[in-house]
């Protein structure tokens, strides 16, 4: 590794990043945290669990929020800080979804299996449950065999490995062949987008071992829980993905602090510079990738028990594209940006698609959200982009003291783009 | 009382009996209808249709055959359907019906009713089946004889729908005498379809097949597979066998499983019924007395193994049948051995393995040029998805992912035209510059409000214009609906140049194909030949030195992103002709389009031409070696695609020098 970059030529922007600060004496964190508990600890203590009124879909819905933001975060990271447009972390998710449901729905269907066989007059031979299980769980795609990738699947400890594995090691591997023949800019966000196409399309087939595009379902019903109600599960899993949103933050915050968020951004704003400056380019945008890509895997492993189901419509590369919306709108390169991000508008989304939002009545034509708020999104989307590239976070410098600008370290837009 | 029915029957009789009636009915004569010339030849023949020999027959059959009269044929089919009845009072030919305990007669040419007969007064004349196979034989003799060649022909259609050995004879003879050309050619191949089937004659039957060698007709296949059927046989390892064995097969090896041997040892009585797992299980459980098994408690029955011993004893008590075990299973197979048998000799097998060889390997040449012929179209539906994005991705660089909605455009308004325009080929005709027009507009509009903003922020650009797709595609939602609507190709894009029976091209195929290819053409013209192609490169490569020297970069980046949408306008109705026309049917092409730009080298019609084809190819390539999967296919391919840029990341046609830095 070369020495530090204390080039004097470097910009006055560049030179003002150098100065490090502990990420935790950074005011963003320390608010990000504090509203975090707070928030956490309100929604807890109102929760139908404990006596208050918030019902247990709307704790489920703040609770896969919270996931989305943890995403979103990874996202910033990878996109806002390292400059990678990838549209291709939701596969990411996915997958951590798909890891995490295989347990549960293998340890469910096991435990109704060995229940159903409780009245049978043999006892069951462990043969016979397995072909039960297999019958139970592939029925749907005409099969009884359980493929081997469920080899796992019955053991909660290996498959926790596998959702950081998997995505890890996809993103591994994908990222050193893009990286190191040096696909960058759209050409790369094109790239991530076709691995996502064809993971969705080969989840689709129903020979691909996870049950076509029925998916995995039921998995709102964690074994070993079925006595627990459902509004105290749903609790727990709000403060899990609270818990994990503010771990990932602090992730985030300290690696964009130090001297590696430097170089990261660095590489974002002028990539061959830093090569020159003779740091492994590669080496950092491998690791950045591929470790968002952990932490979208995690994030999915908490996020899909809360929605029950998990299919290849989920990967689909659209669902990448709008976790970029989510965090141009709350604005990249800044943590708490895609936190915001993420947070409105898919919480809007559900407000406006939900059938809950007014129709707006012009005489003429009735405008019905439900038909019309994608419109709203895209062109929004597009507004967003065009005037405020900052995105809603950009609100939060006009109420802070200039100066503070630097340090949140947007980028200038022109210069965002080589 | 009995004359006037006859009488009316006879009234629309043809004008040989209308005469017989007049004269019936002016002499008052008790008489009725005097045999016809094909009476007159059963009446002579008579004692020989009677008699209904074989050997004698034949003569009977002849001048029947040879008379040439029309009527003979009709006769002939009535005999063989033994619906042939004599009246023993006079001796003349009739067909009879049961009524009640007597029979209703009437005449056998014409139908005329010819009045009542007591069970006792007709005899039934009844060929036996060698009979009737003469008969037959004399039929198809004198069908195929028949002047009309239209006649022979449908003979001909007739024999090969339902084959007899009877046939044969018939056939042959009427080959040599055959003088249409058409006729004789095809029944020459009825003739040797026949030989292979009843041709008693081995020699002439390896001759008839292997003159098939090479022949792509589907019933030829037909007639030759089933000489090929097989069927199980099992045999003791020490016993001798002369069969014709086509393959031995292992127990234990694919598709042929140890149960399904044994089974096969059972049914033929050679091994002793084995007690399966769930009757041994059901065996166990009526013996289930007081919690336990013959001694064993039953909770700890819960492995395969311990059912077993279980099993064995209860057996062992005399409760229930002892059983084999798996180890003598497996032993007692291996003194078998299963062999799939031919039915028919070594000769003719080898002789048809050998011709539907050569037919097969005719058949994958066409298959395979089938194959590149479905790697075209593929190809040209991707070279016309992508060609719009190769002018604005290759040659502006502007990342447009609204690109696929401009598609859906003009799919739509192909779909709208058809609407006013009810005739298909007029509204295709029109809908092709109509959609061009509009999405040339849109195009511009685009550029002006947001690209223009946006170039040198290739990210930006990309998610911006993915913002205008979205609302797009709920604009299209909203106003379309979501089910598919129909765009109707014109009838003559229906059908199918078919070549063989192994090859045919769809006409919308071609359509596309030739489509794609004018439109390559035309912008290559354009491009390389006009003066707005090279203000287009010039604005490309060097902006400002193309600004210096009087041109307006900012009007010719808005016509080219203008031409470049208004062709995935024309792509969009081309498409919509064969796809289903949904707001979503451009996005389904946006990645596989960018992919065909990327792969083909950026900036380069040729490349987007390279790119096309070889995906194109590619795709249905691994779609022929696993038909059933189209989505596994599109995996393999975009994992093959992302090797592939591994390798010439700047794709197939590479820009180079300063050109490609711009």
């Amino acid at each position: 590794m070369a020495t530090p970059p204390t080039n004097p030529t470097m910009s006055e922007r560049g030179r003002s990043l150098v100065r490090h600060r502990s990420f935790l004496a950074q005011p963003s964190t320390i608010v990000v945290m504090l509203l975090l508990i707070a928030f956490t600890v309100s929604i807890v203590s109102l929760s139908e669990a404990a006596g208050g009124d918030i019902s247990t879909s709307l704790v489920k819905t703040l609770g896969k929020t919270m996931c989305l933001c943890l995403i979103a975060v990874a996202m910033d990271l990878v996109w806002g800080y390292c400059g990678i447009l990838s549209l291709g972390h939701f596969a990411f998710f996915g997958l951590g979804g798909y890891m995490v449901g295989m347990w549960i729905m293998y340890a469910r269907t096991e435990a109704i299996v060995v229940e159903a066989a409780r009245n049978a007059p043999l006892p069951p031979t462990p043969q016979e449950i397995r072909d039960a299980i297999g019958t139970q769980i592939f029925g749907v795609v005409g099969g009884s065999d359980i493929p081997p990738i469920w080899a796992f699947a019955h053991s909660l400890p290996l498959q926790l490995i596998l959702v950081v594995l998997v995505p890890g090691l996809l993103a591994l591997v994908f990222g050193w062949l893009a990286f190191r023949s040096r696909v960058t800019g759209v050409y790369l966000s094109i790239l991530t987008q076709a691995m996502t196409l064809a993971l969705s399309l080969y989840l689709f087939q129903n020979d691909s071992g996870l049950r076509g595009n029925n998916g995995l379902s039921g998995l709102q019903n964690i074994p070993g829980f079925e006595e627990v109600p459902q509004s105290v599960v749903s609790v727990a899993f709000f403060v899990a993905s609270a818990v994990a949103l503010g771990a990932g933050y602090l992730l985030a915050a300290w690696i964009v602090s130090g001297k590696f968020g430097s170089v990261i951004r660095g590489i974002r704003d002028d990539e061959p510079r830093v090569r020159f400056l003779g740091y492994q380019v590669e080496h950092y945008k491998l690791f950045v990738f591929t470790l968002t890509a952990i932490i979208a895997g995690i994030a999915g492993a908490l996020y899909y028990p809360q929605a029950g189901i998990v299919n290849p419509a989920e990967i689909a590369p659209i669902a990448s594209i709008y976790l970029a919306v989510w965090v141009a709108i709350g604005g990249r390169g800044r943590l708490y940006g895609a936190i915001i991000g993420a947070a409105f508008v898919s919480l809007l989304s559900t407000w406006f698609t939900g059938g809950r939002a007014p129709d707006i009545h012009l005489g003429f034509y009735t405008i019905q959200w439900v038909d019309w708020w994608q419109v709203l999104l895209g062109v929004a989307f597009v507004l967003v982009t065009l005037f405020a590239p900052k995105g809603i976070g950009g609100l939060v410098d006009l109420l802070v003291r200039p100066k503070r600008q630097a340090s949140a370290g947007q980028p200038a837009p022109r210069e965002a783009a080589e | 009382m009995r004359k006037a029915p006859r009488l009316a029957g006879l009234a629309p009789a043809v004008l040989v009996a209308l005469a017989a009636l007049f004269w019936a009915a002016g002499v008052g004569a008790q008489s009725e209808a005097p045999p016809t010339p094909v009476e007159q030849i059963l009446l002579d023949n008579s004692e020989l249709i009677q008699k209904s020999s074989r050997r004698t027959i034949g003569p009977a059959i002849d001048a029947l055959a040879s008379s040439g009269l029309p009527e003979a044929a009709d006769v002939l089919r009535l005999w063989r359907e033994r619906e042939l009845y004599v009246r023993k009072s006079d001796g003349r030919f009739v067909r009879a019906a049961r009524k009640g305990s007597a029979y209703e007669l009437t005449n056998i040419i014409t139908g005329a009713p010819m009045g009542e007969a007591s069970r006792r007064d007709v005899d039934q004349i009844k060929p036996n089946s060698g009979i009737q196979a003469m008969i037959g034989a004399a039929l198809v003799a004198f069908q195929l004889n028949d002047p009309d060649p239209a006649v022979r022909l449908r003979a001909l259609q007739g024999i090969e729908r339902d084959p007899e050995a009877s046939h044969l004879t018939g056939l042959r003879a009427a080959i040599g005498r055959e003088s249409d050309p058409f006729v004789q050619e095809a029944m020459a191949r009825a003739e040797r379809r026949l030989t292979i089937q009843f041709d008693e004659d081995e020699a002439a039957r390896i001759a008839a097949i292997m003159s098939f060698a090479g022949d792509l007709d589907v019933s030829t296949r037909a007639t030759l597979n089933p000489l090929l059927a097989t069927h199980l046989a099992v045999r003791e390892k020490s016993a001798p066998s002369d069969a014709n064995v086509a393959r031995t097969l292992t127990p234990g090896s694919d598709g042929f499983s140890y149960q399904a041997a044994y089974e096969i040892l059972v049914n033929e009585g050679l091994a002793p019924k084995v007690i399966t797992a769930a009757a041994r299980d059901q065996a166990l459980i009526a013996a289930i007395d007081d919690g336990s098994v013959a001694g064993v408690k039953v909770a700890t029955l819960d492995t395969r193994e311990a059912r077993d011993a279980a099993y064995l004893r209860l057996a062992d008590e005399g409760k229930v049948p002892h059983t084999m075990t798996e180890d003598e299973q497996f032993a007692l197979l291996g003194n078998f051995i299963f062999e799939d048998v031919y039915s028919q000799s070594p000769a003719i097998t080898d002789a048809t393995n050998e011709t539907i060889d050569a037919i097969n390997m005719r058949v994958a040449m066409y298959e395979a040029a089938d194959l590149a012929l479905d790697g075209i179209s593929l190809a040209s539906i991707y070279f016309l998805a992508a060609i719009g994005l190769a002018i604005t991705f290759g040659v502006m660089g502007v990342i447009n992912m609204a690109h696929g909605e401009f598609i859906m455009m003009g799919a739509y308004t192909g779909y709208v035209i058809q609407l006013f325009i009810p005739d298909k080929t007029l509204s295709i005709i029109v809908a092709l510059p109509v959609a061009f027009a509009i999405t040339f507009a849109a195009g511009v509009a685009l550029e002006r409000l947001v690209i223009r903003w946006l170039y040198h922020r290739p990210l930006e650009t990309l998610l911006a214009t993915f913002g205008v797709s979205i609302a797009l595609q709920q604009l299209a939602k909203n106003i379309f609906g979501t089910q598919a609507r129909p765009l109707t190709s014109p009838d003559w894009l229906g059908g199918a140049l078919v070549i063989n029976d192994a090859l045919s091209i769809s006409y919308i195929r071609i359509a596309i194909f030739v489509l794609s290819v004018i439109f390559f053409l035309v912008l290559l013209f354009i491009l390389n030949k006009t003066r707005l192609g090279l203000e287009v490169r010039s604005v490309r490569q060097n902006p400002r030195m193309a600004a210096a020297m009087g041109i307006n970069p900012d009007r010719i980046n808005m016509l080219t992103f203008g031409l470049g949408s208004g062709i995935a306008g024309i792509a969009g109705v081309a498409i919509g002709l064969f796809a289903k026309v949904t707001s979503d049917l451009g996005a389904g092409y946006i990645v596989q389009s960018f992919m065909t730009v990327v792969v083909g080298g950026v900036g380069s019609i040729f490349g987007t031409l390279a790119g096309a084809t070889l995906i194109g190819f590619l795709q249905k390539g691994i779609e022929a070696l696993n038909p059933s999967n189209t989505l596994a296919a599109q995996t393999y391919m975009i994992i093959f695609i992302i090797i592939f840029i591994q390798f010439r990341p700047k794709g197939i046609f590479a820009l180079k020098g300063r050109a490609a830095e711009a």
